[in-house]
């Protein structure tokens, strides 16, 4: 028999890597993306014949509850019914033992390949978005941690997806009612919670809060706020807080205001939900004043002027006639 | 382990996958590692091989201190010392050896080799691809037992092809006169058997549950039940 190149032995390992889906109605189709603790794949779902997306472990060691934890994952998507949060259909261990979910197959970009030449009111209304099912898993008392611009998706009817919720966590500050008496899944956050509560640091640089930068367990809804914030600096910015901005020229003061307020390093300085930062871009889209920007005299006016600029100019230009009327009657 | 058993049977069929999986890790390490001539690490290899029959080595393997693919390179790095050390060769051709093996097959593949590439990844590579081709012989015995022969021909053209872009499964399906959903189902079946066949082996050569689930977790990055 012919040796094995170094390119078949890696093509046969890559092969043996792929997921078994023996015994099940799936069906891998290719490889979608990496992720921390596994891969999604993109697949068909043989009895209902559409595709969906199967995000896998990578590695199965018994002892690291990896699998626990994306358990824990698709049973926080599971219960977090919102347009925003991608919906599980199915969660399992395969045949060569290696934890699954299967979700909705999303098709659409990434938030950073969705933006480019957008317009800046366009970039708030995304945020405005993409702060709604974040605000929704906070009122249930999750925290995603690891909000960034790779893990929102823009699908293909415009509809906005925060995912990857592998490291979501349970509030420090406890669970709150569900308003709309959606079941949450008290024994996989309390298991989410003692996974995650060995002090490492998880999140990806950037946008990640201070707070979670050190290890802290105990953080809240509030770590969310600050990568919310990052997500915006990004979006006006075109970088990643502290790394060397592509464009900041055109911000304006009110807007670098709520950018800093989220990203204030105390988590008692930031905005204390999404829906107060929001109600935040939504005054400064509609020309009023926002929370963390004290305007001046001068800014207040040229403000006003600004969002009344056609009544303003109706005003001025019937006071420039009544003034032209009365110069020419005194002749 | 098998190759440890006192029944003489067992011990000899444990020896011929140890061997026929370990031979070129051991002859292509020693090469590199320790600069030996060619003629010298074949019959090097061979003396080891024949230790290794003996139970000289084998007898003192407890899998509960590490797996066998890294004791048996240790073995290989004391046996050349102590060989270096009584100066003693075995003289060329004088003793028949524990294999049948082609020296110069590895010895070309061997010229291959990155200069980069330490003599400990590539005793590790040589590892999985000795465990590939004996998966890759078990495969073919068991399509041709169990007729499939076609699954097997559809695996090699598309798996084993190193043909740059690899052909679509509706080329395949035209080529093999099949339908494309037949394709996909073989290639599976294919790729599923491949796998077993790969994990039986590397079930042969590792002396407990425990060094089978770490070695196959290394080699294929999951847990095995």
């Amino acid at each position: 028999m012919k040796p094995l190149s170094d390119t078949v032995v890696a093509n046969l390992k890559a092969g043996m890597q792929m997921p078994d889906l023996e015994g099940t109605r799936y069906r891998i189709v290719r490889h979608l993306a990496r992720g921390g603790m596994g891969s999604v794949w993109l697949a068909e779902d043989t009895v209902l014949e559409r595709r969906v997306a199967l995000k896998v472990l990578d590695l199965v060691a018994p002892t690291d509850g990896l699998p626990v934890r994306l358990l824990q994952e698709a049973r926080i998507l599971a219960g977090l019914e919102h347009p925003g949060i991608v919906p599980v259909h199915d969660a399992g261990t395969l045949a060569d033992g290696r934890a699954f979910y299967c979700m909705k197959y999303v098709e659409g970009q990434t938030l950073a390949q969705h933006i480019a030449n957008k317009s800046l009111p366009h970039k708030l209304r995304l945020l405005e978005r993409i702060a709604e099912p974040l605000d929704f898993a906070h009122a249930r008392g999750f925290i995603h941690r690891d909000l960034k611009p790779e893990n929102i998706m823009i699908g293909a009817f415009g509809e906005v997806l925060v995912m990857d919720w592998g490291l979501a966590k349970v509030s420090s500050t406890g669970l709150k009612p569900a308003e709309n008496g959606t079941a949450v899944p008290l024994q996989a956050t309390h298991n989410s919670s003692r996974i995650t509560a060995q002090g490492s640091v998880l999140g990806t640089p950037g946008y990640i809060s201070p707070e979670q930068a050190r290890g802290n367990t105990e953080v809240d809804h509030r770590t969310d706020i600050f990568s919310l914030g990052a997500i915006l600096w990004f979006m006006l910015a075109g970088s990643a807080p502290g790394d060397p901005p592509v464009a900041t020229s055109g911000v304006s003061p009110p807007l670098r205001a709520i950018c800093e307020k989220a990203l204030a390093p105390d988590p008692d300085a930031r905005y204390q939900s999404a829906r107060e930062m929001t109600t935040d871009i939504a005054h400064y889209l509609n020309g009023e004043p926002v929370s963390a920007y004290p305007e001046g005299v001068l800014e207040r006016m040229g403000r006003v002027l600004a969002r009344h600029r056609t009544a303003v100019i109706l005003v001025a230009v019937y006071l420039l006639m009544r003034l032209l009327f009365i110069l020419l009657a005194r002749r | 382990m098998a190759a440890q058993s006192g029944d003489p049977g067992a011990r000899s069929r444990a020896f011929e996958v140890i061997a026929a999986a370990y031979w070129k890790p051991i002859y292509k390490y020693v090469r590199m590692k320790w600069n030996m001539p060619t003629e010298d690490a074949a019959d090097f290899t061979q003396d080891f091989f024949t230790r290794l029959l003996e139970k000289e080595f084998l007898d003192s393997y407890d899998s509960g201190k590490g797996r066998l693919r890294t004791f048996l390179r240790i073995c290989a790095d004391r046996f050349f010392m102590k060989q270096a050390r009584d100066s003693h060769r075995l003289k060329r051709g004088g003793k028949s050896g524990a294999l049948a093996v082609n020296f110069e097959e590895a010895e070309q593949e061997l010229a291959t080799v990155p200069r980069s590439e330490s003599p400990e990844d590539c005793f590790d590579k040589e590892w999985v691809r000795s465990l590939f081709m004996l998966g890759l012989q078990q495969l073919r015995a068991s399509c041709e037992s169990g007729g499939k022969m076609v699954h097997l021909e559809l695996f090699e053209r598309y798996d084993l092809d190193e043909a740059d872009p690899k052909p679509s499964y509706a080329q395949l399906a035209t080529e093999f006169g099949l339908a494309v959903t037949d394709v996909t189902n073989y290639l599976a079946f294919a790729r599923r058997e491949f796998r077993r066949c790969v994990l039986d082996q590397l079930r042969e050569m590792t002396a407990s549950e425990d060094e089978f689930r770490r070695e196959a977790q290394t080699l294929l990055g999951v847990e095995i039940r």
